[in-house]
């Protein structure tokens, strides 16, 4: 193509090398504010990764029930666990043709993030298979935690030890991640604990056959009206930020945010890179550069630092994601390769955005004051 | 070539009005080289910038190869710079992160010319003796050869005429008179008309004429 049109080629060249010698002209500059568009996409791009980790996660550990199906209180919200209703319903549940296992849950919060499930251990190591246990076993006493590897390390406990998580449990056994929850309590002892008596969340159905399954969920659905009830696949599938009012509109602001820093960033360097060059755009101007031409130069200039961001910001998501591994293990972190385009075009557009001002200023500029300029 | 009849150009410094030029008459014929002198606030500037297309005329008529100034949009104007008009200044105005090459490549590029090729030029740059000095950025480069490289740029394009703001201003004895001696050249053997603002009447002695400004006026 090239070959063809040397001229264009050329001529390009030429540009993106006066944009690319202005960039080394500065570096530190040139660094600092590709720098901070790298923080605005790994704001992003760290947020959506948490945001699809977690929820990921808690599709994975409800895939590790074992279950089939799951009915939860009339009213409840896809991630909203907590919510009661009568543990008498899972009596009904059991009694419905083709149901093979039904054990309600009682998921206590206990602040942050963090909550426990309380378990009959025995009708929950039915459906699911069982616990494998890294330390330690069992309940075997009303106070006993259980809980997976991953809260072990982030508290760094052990087997036979004490944690105080609002009441002081003794933790039974470490298992291994991926079944329902963290942290396991005999569910009895937290409904006395928190004054949930006869209380559970949700009720995990097992069929006895996978056949039978659009059966056991059509029963249920008839028998226990206004109650939510699905099948596993289809709660998973309901996972994700889209379901989730809350968590859009706070992506939504981080990203306004990131567009925000960005203008801000890009604005602030590029209206001291312009002030800076008033010689040099008289220059242009005397040579009969017109105003497009000169503002093409610095949004060139801009496109490049966006560019170079996103890269970076890409580059340091993988940091922040070691970072959240290492300090806030329980808050599995991805990444999302589908949003670095969706970064990258954000980082651009905030960062066009905050060069328009300055570009418009040097294309207007008045060449016999900017040749004067010192 | 260049036909100037009764112009006039009034700067607005706040609430004064500052007179820059007051009634300047000047034929430049093609090939002329013609040096103008004269004090600091003579208007010798304000004529150059004129004629330049950096800034309009306040009134009086000015052709420049026919094509009348005081009627030009911005937009004229600065086709008028790309295509007619050739800068040589005083501090080189050279682009410091491009080198020397480039510096004279982007003129043609802004005049959206080829910039690869032009056998014309070629001999351009040996007359200016700058060849070996192209791949250089300006801060490698000597006074003289920054001027050099400046002179280049301003012909590139073939302009109508080349308009030089004391091109020895910032330079010693030696390189003052290769410089002029240059502009004598492209002027002879090119044809290229040249007008150039001094101070120095030494100078100002390589042009075919010397036009001496005063209070806005030209006075000889």
């Amino acid at each position: 193509m090239c070959a063809i049109q040397r001229t264009a080629c050329y001529t390009n060249g030429l540009v993106y090398r006066l944009v690319l010698e202005n960039l080394k002209h500065r570096p530190v500059r040139t660094l600092l504010s590709a720098l901070a568009i790298g923080v605005q996409v790994t704001m992003i791009l760290t947020l959506v990764g948490v945001s699809q980790g977690m929820l990921h996660d808690v599709a994975m550990r409800s895939r590790g029930t074992g279950a089939d199906i799951l009915v939860r209180p009339p009213g409840s919200s896809i991630l909203g666990f907590s919510g009661n209703m009568p543990e008498k319903i899972v009596s009904v549940v059991r009694a419905a043709p083709h149901v093979a296992l039904a054990t309600g849950t009682l998921v206590q919060p206990i602040g942050e993030l963090d909550s426990i499930t309380g378990i009959h251990l025995d009708e929950f190591n039915a459906m699911s298979g069982g616990f494998h246990y890294l330390e330690g076993g069992p309940f075997t006493g009303p106070n006993d935690l259980i809980v997976d590897e991953v809260y072990a390390r982030s508290k760094n406990i052990h087997a036979g030890q004490s944690i105080n998580i609002g009441l002081t449990w003794r933790v039974a056994g470490v298992v291994e991640q991926g079944k329902l929850s963290r942290m396991f309590a005999e569910i009895e002892s937290l409904q006395d604990k928190y004054s949930a008596k006869d209380k559970i969340s949700v009720i995990y159905v097992k069929a006895d056959a996978s056949a039978n399954i659009p059966e056991v969920l059509g029963e249920l659905k008839q028998k226990l009206l206004d109650y939510k009830i699905y099948t596993v696949e289809e709660f998973v599938s309901l996972i994700s930020v889209d379901n989730i009012p809350i968590l859009q509109r706070f992506i939504g602001v981080v990203i306004g945010l990131a567009v925000v820093v960005g203008f801000l960033v890009v604005f602030l360097s590029m209206y001291t890179a312009v002030l800076e060059r008033t010689r040099e755009i008289g220059i242009l101007k005397a040579l009969g550069a017109s105003p497009g031409y000169i503002l093409g130069i610095l949004l060139r200039e801009t496109t490049l630092l966006a560019v170079a961001g996103t890269i970076a910001g890409i580059c340091m998501t993988y940091g922040t994601r070691s970072l959240m591994g290492a300090f806030v293990p329980t808050m599995t972190t991805e990444i999302v390769y589908g949003w670095w385009p969706w970064a990258g075009v954000i980082a651009l557009v905030g960062s066009l955005i905050g060069a328009l001002y300055p570009g418009f200023k040097a294309a207007r500029q008045d060449p016999i004051e900017a040749l004067a300029y010192d | 070539m260049i036909e100037i009849r009764d112009l006039t150009k009034v700067y607005h410094v706040g609430e004064v009005d500052v007179h820059a030029l007051r009634g300047v008459d000047l034929s430049v014929t093609r090939g002329e080289f013609v040096a103008v002198i004269g004090p600091s606030g003579s208007g010798k500037s304000t004529l150059f910038h004129i004629l330049g297309g950096l800034t309009p005329p306040t009134s009086g008529t000015i052709h420049i190869d026919g094509r009348d100034l005081l009627k030009m949009t911005d937009r004229e104007r600065t086709e008028l710079r790309k295509t007619a008009v050739g800068f040589v200044f005083q501090k080189y105005n050279l682009l410091p992160t491009l080198t020397a090459a480039d510096n004279i490549a982007i003129a043609r590029d802004i005049a959206g010319r080829n910039v690869e090729s032009d056998p014309q030029f070629d001999e351009i740059l040996n007359l200016l003796g700058i060849r070996t000095r192209l791949h250089h950025k300006p801060r490698a480069l000597s006074g003289g050869e920054q001027q050099r490289v400046a002179i280049a740029r301003a012909i590139v394009n073939h302009p109508a005429i080349l308009l030089a703001d004391e091109p020895t201003g910032n330079l010693d004895t030696e390189n003052s008179n290769a410089v002029l001696r240059l502009l004598r050249d492209l002027n002879d053997r090119l044809g290229q008309t040249i007008l150039m603002i001094t101070h120095n009447p030494e100078a100002a002695s390589y042009g075919h004429r010397i036009v001496k400004m005063r209070d806005g006026r030209i006075v000889e």
